[in-house]
């Protein structure tokens, strides 16, 4: 794909506010902030849902997983709101009763955040279903993770995915481990490309640290179901930065290793790749920028209503 | 009026709802050129074509889970789950996400969708294919659930239930496909939650639904014989559950026997008769009693099957202790 300087540095600047956004949300959860004690960030992963949603059309649909914020922002969600629901305020997008696992925005075709591994996968399946019957251009990009991968459902609904022909691109996205379990323990075919040629679907394994090899792959995968060529599957390898969630010290991983992966930062790697673009005075000036606005956010969210009784009792059915 | 079998009233509803509405689709295993396990979709596919009417792997999960997303972005998919023993493979689709979708993202999605399955004995089909499962849906918040009995509530819940923007869990009976009933020839929508009375009486009530309403009713009727009035209560909605059309009727009979064909464990009858237990402490002549199935696997024999599930001389056992109940004398203080 032709890169020009600004979309670089709308690549970087993406990357740097999910970050920065799920660095503040673990200080204010050590703080207290935060209205659940459930929060998983995707830290060190924020290339693959960068490079995913950046070619994503308006009308496309995504479905997210428990460690969902990276995927979120990147489809442009508003820090705000998030930051709000994460409090567990009123104005957030789940009116509280979501939280960091169920991070929604219909308006952005997010079809949510959830917490149930693979539970989701379904979801993506039905809505490219009902684009294709509706002769919507629509396509649904599904994250997952490893774990997801290993999970029954992503069978049957990478086989109908298949059997139908369907708009949707799978993103595995590897970060090496489900919670504890590594990958080369918890799969007998370790190449995720391998599993698209059993579902007779293209198959892409891509370094998940490289926005833009991600980037290359999401497009040729979502133009093509766009054409209606059907579903793929793409294999992006990443590394979790930190522990499965809060309170895990990782022990179950070599330091050596987290040491090496962690040197891997799709940040540096971006910056390493267009120098000019990404100078230290244009770099430091989208420090302060997206500070502010995570700042704005902590701000809104803090000044937000508490969500009361009246968001419990509501919407239980529509 | 025309006279429908059960299986003809259901597929007229499909039938009507996918004439008025392009977004109403069916989804199943063996719902298109075979016209589905219990013949309920015959014609369907030469009517609509394959896009509407689609055939689907032996993938229950994805089944649930694909209709859950369509219904999340416009569609109305009326999906098939051929026995209600094969749910237990779709758990997670319908119990963590179609019930929750609605009130866990904020109200921002609605899930405009029916899950038709069947259940019950009376095949001989053994363990795997004859349970009745109804509690479990009725235990999660978030999902509707209907059992019809007859051809017209056939008819007029599935209509509702296609018309519901939330998920509904529709359980028919496979005993009851070919039993004949009158169903109105203009078209009708039957309100969800409503009971009805299906037969008056002034002194029993007995709170049923599906294939159990016709026991029920006939055993009402033996019941004459010995001066019996018995009142039958026709649940046909379990979830949101009526209770005010329970609670009234209880309250006239004063005595109440709940029956049902799923393991009496655990069952809705034991909500039910908690819950008017409660509300009727002082006015109730005797304590509710339930009748259920035994805690056993069902049995393939059909001889074996009926000594597991309620039968006439049961549920007239239990009216007759519910009639001739007296309290216990008190102390006198």
């Amino acid at each position: 794909m032709v890169q020009d300087a600004q979309a670089i540095l709308k690549l970087y600047r993406d990357m740097l506010i999910i970050r920065r956004a799920e660095e503040r949300i673990l200080e204010e959860l050590m703080q207290g902030k935060l209205a659940s004690t459930m929060c998983h960030v995707s830290i060190g992963q924020e290339a693959v849902a960068v490079g995913v949603c950046s070619v994503m059309a308006e009308q496309d649909y995504l479905t997210s997983t428990h460690r969902g914020h990276g995927h979120f922002l990147a489809r442009g969600g508003d820090v705000k709101r998030m930051m709000a629901e994460l409090f567990g305020k009123e104005t957030g997008y789940c009116r509280g009763r979501g939280g960091s696992m169920h991070i929604t925005d219909a308006k952005i075709g997010h079809l949510g955040a959830n917490g149930i591994v693979g539970g989701h996968i379904g979801i993506a399946v039905g809505a490219a279903l009902w684009s294709k019957m509706s002769r919507r251009p629509a396509v649904t990009v599904c994250f997952f993770g490893d774990g997801g991968l290993t999970q029954g459902i992503f069978h049957e609904a990478a086989n109908m995915a298949s059997v139908w022909k369907l708009p949707v691109v799978f993103v595995c996205e590897n970060n090496q481990y489900a919670m504890s379990l590594p990958w080369n323990k918890a799969a007998g075919q370790t190449s995720i490309q391998a599993y698209a040629s059993s579902y007779a679907m293209p198959g892409l394994d891509v370094d998940g640290q490289d926005v833009l090899a991600v980037q290359q792959a999401a497009y040729e995968a979502i133009e093509r179901a766009r054409g209606g060529g059907g579903p793929s599957l793409i294999g992006a390898y990443t590394y979790r930065f930190l522990g499965h969630s809060r309170g895990d010290p990782s022990k179950y991983r070599d330091p050596e290793e987290e040491k090496r992966e962690r040197a891997r930062d799709p940040l540096l790697i971006l910056r390493s790749k267009y120098p000019d673009v990404l100078d230290d005075r244009t770099t430091a000036q989208a420090e302060t920028e997206v500070k502010a606005m995570m700042d704005d956010a902590v701000a809104f969210a803090e000044a937000s209503p508490i969500a009361g009784a009246s968001a419990v009792f509501s919407e239980i059915y529509a | 009026m025309a006279e429908y079998r059960y299986r003809d009233a259901l597929r007229r509803a499909l039938y009507e709802e996918m004439k008025a509405d392009e977004r109403v689709f069916i989804m199943g295993e063996d719902v298109g050129a075979y016209g589905g396990a219990y013949q309920v979709t015959v014609g369907l596919l030469a009517e609509f074509g394959e896009e509407r009417v689609r055939d689907t792997p032996l993938s229950e999960a994805i089944i649930v889970g694909a209709a859950l997303g369509a219904a999340m972005v416009g569609g109305r998919p009326v999906a098939e789950i051929m026995y209600v023993d094969f749910a237990a493979l779709a758990m997670d689709q319908i119990v963590n996400q179609a019930a929750k979708i609605h009130y866990m993202f904020g109200g921002q999605f609605r899930v405009p969708m029916v899950l038709r399955t069947q259940q019950g004995t009376g095949r001989g089909a053994g363990a795997q294919h004859s349970q009745s499962l109804e509690s479990w849906f009725v235990h999660v918040p978030g999902l509707k659930v209907i059992a019809p009995a007859t051809p017209r509530d056939a008819y007029g819940l599935l209509r509702a239930a296609i018309h519901d923007d939330n998920p509904v869990i529709f359980l028919e009976h496979k005993g009851l496909y070919a039993v004949k009933g009158e169903v109105e020839d203009e078209p009708f929508v039957l309100p969800i939650g409503q009971a009805e009375v299906k037969r008056q009486g002034q002194d029993v009530t007995i709170i049923t639904y599906s294939r159990m309403l016709g026991l029920a009713l006939e055993v009402a009727e033996q019941l004459t014989s010995q001066g019996v009035s018995a009142e039958v209560v026709d649940l046909r909605t379990l979830k949101p559950l009526d209770y005010a059309t329970l609670e009234e009727s209880a309250r006239k009979t004063r005595r109440v026997v709940v029956l049902h064909e799923a393991v009496k464990i655990g069952g809705l009858g034991a909500e039910i008769s908690a819950e008017l237990s409660q509300r009727l402490f002082g006015v109730l002549a005797a304590p509710i009693v339930r009748i259920g199935a035994e805690d056993v696997p069902l049995p393939a024999n059909l001889e074996l099957e009926k000594l597991v599930i309620p039968d006439a001389q049961r549920l007239t056992a239990a009216v007759e202790a519910v009639m001739r109940y007296q309290p216990m004398p008190t102390n006198g203080a």
